[in-house]
């Protein structure tokens, strides 16, 4: 490798073929180097101590650290070489279209990517192994430190950057995404993440893991189903009047500028009114339905509106019903921004189900508010990690219907 | 089969339509001709009820169209429109089939319909029928939205500039294909336009629509040939009234046939005194390699390729090269008298 590894030191930036991926191998060199890559604590609750991946080096298994280096170079030569290749090859691709040499660097990118974050994994696993069992407690404790963290977000980054750049369908990327996470995936599986907190505060309770993470789903599609319920017919009835759309839309709008704990707040006076509980699942889910309303309605409305005239004046022409036009034409062509709208809203209510348990009404956030509490923060781990995996789980998955719903060329 | 009675129609207070009465008779191909936002659009929504006149009465099969439930009565009348309308998200065989499955046919025969249309238009039903709008040309789909419109067999069509937006070759082609539809089935169509020669090539009987009223109607050539006015004279001969009308007659009409004897296959001369213009010095062409023309070409191209080769005469020779007749310059001229 001829090619210097600092980017001042090259004639001209232009040279870097890749600066996106050359800033964020950077960074993550720049954290393996400066930050913790796991944290060594007396016990749970206690703050660790950082331990660098320098200080751990001797001890890791020499193969991992080998085949990281390898990947960590391949990353740095595909931010930095330049993109014609050795004098031969270089002729021969020259001759051949940009557009099939480009994906060939970017398929290596995404793998090196993926292979280095299964690698961190089996690291970080290894080392809080070895620390533990040389520790003087057995409550000693090895958690995820600041550089962990820095690595796998660069690493995420530069691979969904690398599968961007391959401009693939919407079914190929999310195969590709699962692909690329399958090597990180069977590290957590093998068991060779055992000894690090995370894993530890699961194995202390796995019961109530899982009892949360249905909590969890039981509170979203709890919520999703009156908003849709309701909200679907409020989209209509805004595409169909101008004098409903504007005080609803408005109205709408002022519940999502309310923080959620505000709301949960503002909701005990009226529910206790009606003589509801103030407090639990109830007063959750009718927040979660006043805040996902927005997007169902907006997208509704606007997906209704946006239907080409040429096909619904065709299909009134033809002889259909008010009604059939309606349906089989407004309707069935607004479908992929339904789902759009239907997306935002469930993901956004994944993600304010957490607030939920402050009102005791469970699911994954009670872990997240237990562990900030109780400070222990693999606790507060637990119950995000889950949060963020089953969010992207849904976008990816609404992203794949609204695909499969538009065989239509814009 | 369809009737205007003193039909007005105003959008803000503006009179678009204005007391014009009018009557579509069976089998006719009626030009409405007109510019843009000279009312011929509205005359043709207010058939199918996407308009209701405010004063006067429209007539559909002898009876008001008012009596009609809307969807009924546009079942029976098929309508293209510029846009074509096609439903993106259905197949060509699906869109096809729409008035049919409204009318609740039985699949199998929504299907052979669907299939039967698509080949008449010209498009192999195996090919298309299962592919989407958005894979096809602009040609292709405003004839799979010609095919749709016919899918009921209606008793009346409407088209609405169906070919404004197509390029030049694809409108004439279209245009050449409905005139073929036309003529061999009788159908009944109302077709709106703004541009001359396609009124003129289309038409059994033009109607002339201006600020909402009738101007002149006419066949294409009483038109060309007796405008009522200068306006008139101006719009639809625009300079070249006389090429016009030599443009709406056949060759196969003006020539003077050959005796049945010498229908005889011509030797074909060798290409390139057929391809190059004559130099005007060259000695004159033997009289047996005038410049060939089909029959079916029109009076126009006749004389343009007179012009073009400098020749008095053409031979008439049809597609299997055979001899009909020969057609003489001077026969382009004095024909009317």
């Amino acid at each position: 490798m001829t090619t210097s590894r600092a980017p001042s030191h090259l004639p001209h930036p232009a040279r870097v073929a890749n600066p996106v991926l050359a800033l964020l191998m950077l960074l993550a060199l720049a954290a393996a180097t400066g930050l913790g890559f796991v944290a060594l604590a007396p016990n749970r609750l206690l703050e660790g101590q950082p331990v660098p991946l320098w200080r751990l080096a001797g001890t890791l298994p020499a193969p991992l650290l080998v085949a990281a280096a390898a990947c960590a170079a391949l990353l740095l030569a595909a931010a930095f070489a330049p993109r014609g290749r050795p004098a031969s090859a270089a002729a021969a691709a020259s001759r051949m279209p940009a557009a099939s040499r480009m994906p060939r660097r970017q398929v290596v990118v995404a793998a090196a990517a993926a292979a280095l974050l299964a690698l961190m994994l089996a690291l970080a696993g290894d080392a809080a192994a070895r620390l533990v069992r040389e520790a003087l407690t057995p409550l000693a404790r090895v958690s995820l430190g600041a550089g962990f963290w820095v690595i796998v977000l660069a690493l995420v980054l530069a691979l969904a950057d690398a599968l961007q750049r391959l401009r693939l369908g919407a079914a190929a990327r999310v195969a590709a995404s699962a692909a690329a996470l399958l090597p990180a995936l069977g590290v957590a599986a093998s068991g060779a993440l055992g000894e690090l907190s995370l894993a530890r505060e699961y194995a202390n309770r796995p019961d109530v893991f899982w009892q949360a993470f249905a909590a969890h789903l039981e509170i979203v599609a709890a919520a999703l189903l009156p908003t849709l319920a309701i909200g679907w017919p409020l989209g209509a009835a805004a595409f169909h009047s101008e004098r409903v759309a504007r005080p609803l839309l408005a109205a709408l709008g002022v519940v999502q500028t309310v923080p959620a704990l505000a709301l949960f707040g503002l909701l005990i006076a009226p529910l206790a009114a009606l003589g509801l509980p103030g407090v639990g699942r109830l007063p959750a889910l009718i927040a979660l339905v006043m805040y996902s309303l927005l997007p169902v309605v907006q997208s509704t409305a606007a997906g209704l509106a946006q239907v080409p005239a040429a096909p619904v004046e065709a299909a009134a022409a033809m002889g259909m019903t008010p009604r059939q036009v309606f349906w089989q034409v407004r309707v069935a062509l607004a479908l992929p921004l339904l789902v759009a709208g239907l997306r935002v809203c469930t993901v956004q209510a994944i993600g304010l189900a957490v607030l939920a348990a402050l009102i005791g009404a469970g699911g994954l956030g009670a872990l997240v508010f237990q562990g900030l509490f109780g400070t222990a923060m693999d606790l507060v781990l637990l119950g995000v990690l889950p949060v963020v995996a089953l969010a992207l789980v849904a976008d990816a998955a609404l992203r794949l219907v609204a695909a499969g719903l538009a065989p239509i060329a814009p | 089969m369809i009737e205007f009675v003193g039909v007005t129609k105003a959008f803000d207070g503006q009179r678009v339509v204005d007391d014009l009465t009018l009557e579509v008779r069976r089998g006719e191909l009626l030009v409405l001709l007109g510019r843009s936002g000279s009312g011929k659009s509205t005359l043709l929504r207010l058939v199918n009820r996407l308009l209701e006149p405010d004063r006067g009465e429209l007539r559909f099969a002898g009876r008001a169209v008012r009596e009609f439930a809307p969807e009924a009565l546009r079942r029976r009348i098929g309508y293209v429109i510029q846009g074509v309308g096609l439903f993106p998200h259905w197949s060509v065989a699906r869109n096809v089939g729409t008035v049919p499955r409204l009318l609740g046919w039985p699949r199998e025969r929504i299907e052979a319909r669907a299939a039967e249309l698509l080949a008449l238009l010209g498009l192999d039903p195996a090919t298309f029928g299962g592919r989407y709008p958005h894979e096809l040309s602009g040609g292709q789909q405003q004839r799979v939205g010609v095919a749709r419109a016919l899918a009921a067999g209606p008793e009346a069509l409407l088209m609405d500039e169906p070919f404004g937006a197509l390029d030049p070759l694809t409108r004439a082609d279209l245009q050449a294909e409905l005139l073929r539809l036309q003529r061999a089935s009788g159908q009944t169509v109302v077709f709106v336009t703004h541009d001359v020669d396609e009124a003129l090539r289309l038409a059994t009987r033009i109607v002339l629509i201006d600020a909402g009223r009738i101007v002149q109607q006419g066949t294409p050539a009483e038109l060309l040939a007796r405008p009522v006015n200068e306006q008139v004279a101006q719009f639809v001969g625009g300079g070249e009234a006389g090429l016009r009308l030599l443009a709406l007659e056949r060759v196969a009409g003006a020539m003077r046939a050959a005796p049945a004897a010498r229908t005889t296959p011509l030797p074909t001369p060798p290409a390139s005194t057929m391809a190059a213009p004559r130099a005007p010095d060259a000695p004159a062409l033997a009289p047996r390699s005038w410049p060939a023309i089909s029959p079916d070409a029109t009076l126009r191209d006749a004389l343009a390729l007179c012009v073009a080769r400098q020749v008095d005469r053409l031979q008439v020779v049809d597609a299997q090269q055979r001899v009909l007749g020969t057609l003489h310059a001077a026969d382009l001229f004095g024909r009317r008298r």
